[in-house]
């Protein structure tokens, strides 16, 4: 069972309190932009193999929207930070880089 | 390998000889140095590609690689259900290519595929469901798919095991194709294998794609735990997979990839001679030939590759089937799995050419892709082989792009 730390009120809380956001970091796309841009904004989620980034929310807790840093090949859990972040802390990015020689890094 | 002909006639024969010469029913060759075309996925839907270009379109130099062992990705960990009761014409198309074809699959593949149109039921719960399900039969009236609307007493009727008061979720009536129903899945990818091999067609196991090639945009070949293998035409036919293997072929696909379970019940008496689908509580379930209570679920909401899911799904789809069947709540599961499922944001399949010259992609048949294999097959094969095929016009990968959805996924509930 998923276990994830909740980065505001510091519960570890398990699956069935949670509810699954889908990928963290959209860049948002609006009027003016290609249509390339809005299919991707819209449709084209990262979905690899390995570290992924996504964005949770404390839905029988808090109730707050959190990220996560996430293995989707071995479920293992890397971190947890907050929602305003624009990108992963620099610190879990270097945690999972050691954890994970072969990642690519942040895309 | 040449395929020796399974009949009656050819087990009395065996008999005089204990049985001794069977032969085995598709061959493990070495991969050869090219072939006109690649199918990566030796599963259902790749099989069936593979079949039908060599039947249909007389493309035999065809290999069909796989990175585990045949038929033990989603093909092998379905629910096995079978049915084409759709809304959108698309969708209705292929799906009911499929199920036609699995109607004479056996006596085509020459193998027993344990094909039985036992009818199937989605039950209506609530209102709202009600009034989908009827939109349904409607339209499927108009596509010519014979499905009908029946009343809670016919539903009890056809199973009597079922609680239709409730209290909760009372049955208020069922969506039913009479035609719908079940086949034996392992068989499928089974009989597909033989029958290319009988071809002379190369199914290679064990063979992981590392990685694809291409010049100048266009497809070359492809690496693998076997060597490097060339090819003119490449069709990725990988589910779960589907986006790990466009990543190394250079473009995206709008897929994720996750988890969904199933289980089967201990053996017990023949009680339910029907599927049942149950929508709004998440739960499906029919019986199986040797007596097991097939039973399947929702997916997890996140992604995952791991080929198992959340235990919570399981209790939840368990205890939503225990109202609408009491009598199961003494059961004991013997088994419990699950496999990846690839998901669209409209919940319908991309049958597609792609970005890179050479390469079709067949995937996104998410939570229910079994039912659509021969369908699949016939539908790709054609649009490797000519460029293009009504069957798979709608679902081209740059739908998304072009608003032109196929929406299913309120259509046909959760289980599809």
């Amino acid at each position: 069972m998923l276990t994830l730390e909740c980065p505001y009120c510091g519960v570890k809380a398990e699956e069935t309190e949670l509810q699954a956001g889908g990928e963290a970091h959209l860049k948002r796309y609006g009027p003016g932009a290609s249509d390339e841009e809005f299919e991707g904004y819209l449709f084209m989620r990262k979905n690899p193999k390995g570290v992924h980034f996504e964005r949770w929310r404390h839905a029988y807790g808090c109730g707050k929207w959190f990220l996560a840093a996430r293995c989707t090949a071995t479920l293992e859990v890397f971190g947890t930070y907050p929602a305003q972040s624009t990108q992963p802390p620099v610190d879990l990015q270097a945690k999972i880089k050691a954890k994970r020689p072969n990642w690519e890094g942040y895309k | 390998m040449a395929m020796r002909r399974y009949s009656a006639f050819a087990i009395a024969k065996e008999a005089m000889s204990y049985h001794l010469g069977w032969e085995r029913a598709w061959g493990s060759p070495a991969p050869k140095k090219k072939y006109d075309v690649i199918i990566v996925g030796a599963g259902g839907h790749g099989l069936a590609t593979a079949y039908y270009l060599g039947k249909n379109y007389g493309i035999t130099n065809v290999a069909i690689i796989e990175k585990g062992w045949l038929g033990g990705g989603n093909t092998g960990r379905n629910t096995t259900i079978i049915r084409s009761n759709y809304l959108q014409d698309p969708s209705a198309a292929i799906y009911e290519k499929a199920r036609s074809l699995y109607e004479t699959m056996s006596q085509d593949l020459n193998y027993n595929v344990m094909f039985s149109p036992r009818g199937l039921l989605m039950l209506g719960q609530t209102e709202h469901e009600v009034r989908g399900y009827k939109r349904t039969v409607y339209a499927n009236n108009l596509q010519g798919v014979a499905t009908e609307w029946i009343s809670p007493a016919k539903v009890k009727e056809l199973v009597p095991i079922i609680n239709i008061d409730g209290p909760r979720y009372p049955v208020l009536g069922a969506l039913y194709q009479a035609r719908g129903g079940t086949a034996r899945h392992d068989a499928v990818a089974w009989g597909y294998a033989r029958a290319c091999s009988g071809m002379g067609m190369d199914v290679i196991q064990q063979c992981e794609v590392t990685g694809v090639r291409t010049e100048g945009g266009k497809v070359v070949g492809v690496d693998t735990t076997k060597g490097a293998i060339d090819c003119d035409k490449l069709g990725m036919v990988v589910a779960g997979h589907a986006s790990v293997l466009a990543e190394q072929a250079g473009f995206r696909l709008p897929i994720e990839s996750l988890a969904l379970q199933a289980m089967v019940s201990e053996p017990i008496k023949p009680c339910m001679d029907v599927v049942v689908m149950a929508n709004t509580v998440h739960g499906y379930m029919s019986q199986s030939d040797k007596g097991e209570m097939v039973i399947g679920g929702g997916t997890d909401g996140f992604n995952n590759y791991t080929q198992r899911g959340s235990f919570h799904h399981i209790e939840e789809t368990v205890r939503a089937l225990i109202e609408t069947f009491p009598m199961i709540s003494r059961l004991k599961q013997l088994r419990q799995w699950g496999g990846i499922v690839d998901m669209t944001g409209d919940r319908s399949p991309i049958l597609s050419k792609t970005p890179v010259e050479g390469i079709f992609v067949n995937c996104g048949w998410g939570t229910g892709g079994f039912k659509a294999i021969p369908g699949s097959g016939w539908a790709m094969a054609e649009l490797m082989a000519r460029g293009q095929s009504p069957l798979t016009e709608e679902f081209s990968m740059y739908r998304f792009r072009e608003g032109k959805f196929i929406d299913e996924s309120v259509a046909a509930g959760v289980a599809h």
